[in-house]
């Protein structure tokens, strides 16, 4: 074994990692060979992200060895993994906004003395070689996600990273900007060097990597060293064990009730003043679901604010029950039964360093009242009430919120929100990052609305979601409904190609 | 009103100017690495009162200079200890070096009030210049400590600006993860920027007691530590800015205790019937306008607050 340390361009052996309450890598193990790209495969909360922050030096491992081209390593911080030539792309991009695309790819490998004239030209010397285009002299907070990505691989090619890690790289990518992505690691790969990729968009993986490695909770369970010969369904069923998907049956047709909720010509701007949303026109109906689908940054966070009040509009109407609440604040639209499980649950849906009864009251405070006062008994019984019905798990009641588990947090929120009966419930990716579990509660939870006469529009990132559990698909590309679909009876291709704004006649 | 009122209201202007300029620098240093320091006020009276205690001992002012500075650093550095390295509230850190630095300085300085050094700082009168008819005296013959800061406020501006160590101090008070993994060490720099932070404002207190006011009592500070403070967020975090906004500050707390002598009419105004008390809360109120007209203009871009401005980091933290 000790023979073949010197094939591998990073050999993450027996790699231990513990966090307060959890156990995030358990032994797991992680070979590349030089010259390829390897899939790290695994669901949300198998210990991938973790596996590459002990690479990239952010932690520390309790236990287990680094090696990289054939050197044990002790990381102590970022700095040594880069000086290793460990390049990491974070999901989350390391970019500074207000500084240039040249300073940003420069920062920590900068000359003493900046010559920005200079440095500009380098970097766009750099872009060329590689065939990604970015301005050296734009601020970053200018980019779109896909620039910004171009910017976080120049920034490794800049220090010479010989191991380039990408978590979740297309997430925020359109198809073809995918697909320019593929072609950039490729052409690393054929340079010598290794790219780890982290994803669960398995076509990709397919598509774009060499070899494979599975982790299941905080375990390796599976390499597969020639991703041409290997099943996609086998590789599915590794990564999420012996349960089948997380996906509930399809909900038996409805005849669609009233309109719940309707937008009629609404226009909106995002956070930086950009047109977000363009002339949007939708209605949902008691006992449906509408999907909403879309490549994330279409429009799609936009959305959900304008409907919930969250953001104004620059043009058209909101009506919630046929009444107009254009310009209603967000507790009336709520009193008036718009409910809101917001995608930022823990921030945005839920105040992290409350309690959990403080954080089930906040929409329904009033029922727990007497006079001024809030009564802590009913307000104590109405959480235990939510905490049943909804099979939350939780420690004591008065604790932070922030300690409950995603799916258990996500629960919360969802009964909270359906406390009150509401006749409309717009849902954010409300099954983003949790275990099959509780993503299947959830789903269950979303189709018991549909039954008892809620309207729901179901904002999600997951297609297999979508088609599972709407009535009707609106696919959202850059700010508009492009199209409508059925959800059984449209090809996926065509999906896709709508995605993309491919629309087709 | 005589012409050498008036030369001597704009000799005070540039005087009190360097003086908040001075600290201001400091400050600016501190906030662009992300780190807020309230404790400007504690700070500088600790520098006043050090420095004159320095002065009176080796009768030499950039002796005294010095070691205000020094200990306006070793001040600072308890601020970064405390706010930095172990991520506790640079709010309430801050506001504790305030209180705690005049409180200190106080018990410090208790046995030397009232004393006069043999020595001060004397003006500089540049051979030329300072016979030109009032740009001359207003400009060209003051004590070494202004053009002291004018060099200090282009050496900060070229290093935050031009440097390899400018950059990451930026980024840092931007994106505290991204200065990291980029392989700069966010405690270093922020530690660091606040403790050249507290020397500049140490080295500003000194000016007062060996200078402006010539001697210790308590209060001698009397809230420039705060116009400091406001000062920073007047010139939006930028060095030249920065300048401008010391020279109107500066203006202020000049023309305060010379109002009541100033027997003229300004728009139907008589000036000595306004009250300087009234003319005090003016930096504090020009601060607030700032503050509203960037938070308009930049509504649709990142402002020129650092983003990462009081936020402490912490490697491991999930």
């Amino acid at each position: 074994m000790a023979s073949s340390d010197a094939d591998h361009a990073v050999w993450l052996r027996g790699i231990e990692k513990r966090f307060p309450g959890v156990i995030a890598c358990a032994g797991a193990e992680l070979r590349v060979r030089p010259g390829t790209i390897h899939a790290l495969l695994g669901e949300n909360g198998a210990g991938k992200t973790t596996m590459v922050n002990v690479l990239a030096g952010v932690y520390r491992p309790d236990g287990g060895e680094v090696w990289v081209n054939g050197q044990r390593r002790f990381f102590q911080s970022p700095a040594d993994a880069i000086a290793a030539g460990v390049g990491m792309v974070y999901q989350e991009f390391r970019l500074v906004p207000t500084l240039t695309v040249a300073e940003n790819i420069v920062l920590g490998s900068a000359p003493r003395l900046l010559r920005s004239a200079e440095i500009e030209e380098r970097v766009a010397e750099l872009s060329a070689a590689y065939g990604m285009a970015a301005d050296p002299t734009r601020p970053v907070w200018q980019l779109s996600m896909g620039e910004r990505q171009r910017v976080e691989i120049l920034k490794a090619l800049w220090r010479n990273a010989s191991v380039l890690v990408m978590d979740e790289p297309t997430a925020v990518l359109t198809p073809g900007e995918a697909a320019e992505l593929g072609a950039a690691l490729r052409a690393m790969a054929d340079d010598g060097r290794s790219v780890i990729y982290i994803s669960h968009k398995l076509d990709q993986v397919v598509a774009f990597c060499d070899e494979a490695t599975v982790l299941r909770q905080g375990k390796t369970v599976a390499t597969v060293d020639d991703l041409q010969d290997v099943d996609l369904t086998e590789l599915a069923e590794l990564m999420v064990g012996s349960s089948e998907g997380g996906y509930v049956d399809r909900p038996p047709d409805l005849e669609a009730g009233p309109e719940v909720l309707s937008l009629q010509g609404v226009s909106a701007l995002n956070d930086r003043g950009l047109p977000a949303l363009v002339d949007i026109n939708m209605t949902v109906h008691s006992h449906e679901i509408v999907g909403i689908v879309g490549v994330s940054g279409n429009g799609q966070k936009e959305l959900a604010e304008v409907i919930n009040g969250l953001r104004r509009p620059t043009q058209g109407r909101v009506t919630v029950k046929q009444q107009d609440v254009t310009d209603a604040s967000p507790g009336d639209r709520y009193r008036l039964g718009l409910a809101y499980v917001p995608e930022d649950r823990l921030g945005v849906g839920l105040a992290p360093k409350m309690s959990v009864v403080d954080n089930s009251i906040v929409r329904s405070y009033r029922l727990q009242r007497r006079g001024l006062m809030l009564v802590m008994a009913k307000c104590v019984k109405f959480c235990q009430g939510l905490v049943e019905r909804f099979g939350v798990r939780t420690g004591r009641l008065n604790d932070p919120i922030a300690g409950l588990s995603g799916g258990n947090l996500q629960r919360l929120l969802l009964g909270r929100e359906l406390a009150e009966q509401p006749a409309v419930l717009v849902a954010a990716q409300p099954t983003r990052g949790l275990d099959v579990q509780g993503v299947a509660a959830i789903q269950s939870h979303l189709v018991d609305q549909r039954s008892e006469g809620v309207g729901v529009l179901l904002i999600s990132e997951d297609l297999d979601e979508l088609l599972a559990l709407s009535d009707r698909l609106l696919v959202m590309y850059e700010g508009r409904v492009v199209s409508e679909l059925a959800p059984d009876v449209t090809p996926r291709s065509v999906i896709g190609e709508a995605m993309a704004g491919q629309v087709r006649a | 009103m005589s012409e050498d009122a008036l030369i001597g209201l704009f000799v005070a202007t540039v005087q009190f100017g360097t003086l908040v300029f001075l600290a201001a620098l400091g400050e600016l240093i501190a906030e662009r690495s992300g780190v807020l320091n309230l404790g400007v006020e504690g700070m500088m009276a600790m520098g006043a009162v050090s420095g004159f205690m320095v002065g009176l001992e080796t009768g030499s002012p950039w002796a005294a200079f010095f070691a205000a500075a020094a200990v306006g650093a070793l001040v600072g550095g308890f601020h970064a200890l405390v706010s930095v390295v172990l991520g506790a509230d640079q709010v309430v850190s801050g506001l504790a070096l305030t209180i705690g630095g005049l409180g200190l300085a106080a018990y410090v300085g208790r046995n030397v009030v009232g004393e006069r050094p043999e020595t001060l700082f004397t003006d500089l009168g540049i051979a030329g210049l300072a016979d030109i008819p009032w740009i001359g005296e207003i400009f060209f013959d003051q004590p070494p400590v202004v053009y002291l800061a004018v060099l200090l406020g282009l050496a900060v501006w070229f290093v935050l600006a031009r440097t390899r160590l400018g950059l990451a101090l930026r980024a840092a008070g931007e994106s505290a993860p991204t200065t990291d993994t980029a392989g700069h060490s966010v405690m270093a720099l922020r530690s660091g920027a606040v403790m050249v932070g507290g020397a500049f404002a140490g080295a500003a207190g000194s000016f007062l007691s060996l200078y402006m006011a010539p001697g210790w009592v308590e209060g001698t500070v009397a809230g420039r530590g705060w116009i400091a403070v406001a000062l920073v967020i007047f010139g939006a975090w930028r060095p030249g800015r920065l300048a401008l906004g010391a020279l109107l500050f500066g203006f202020t707390l000049a023309l305060q205790p010379r109002l009541q002598s100033f027997d003229i009419e300004l728009l139907g105004v008589q000036l000595n019937s306004i009250s300087p008390a009234l003319l005090g809360i003016l930096p504090f109120v020009l601060t607030v306008v700032v503050l509203v007209i960037i938070s308009w203009r930049y509504r649709h871009r990142p402002s020129p607050a650092p983003a990462a401005l009081g936020l402490p980091y912490r490697r491991e933290e999930r």
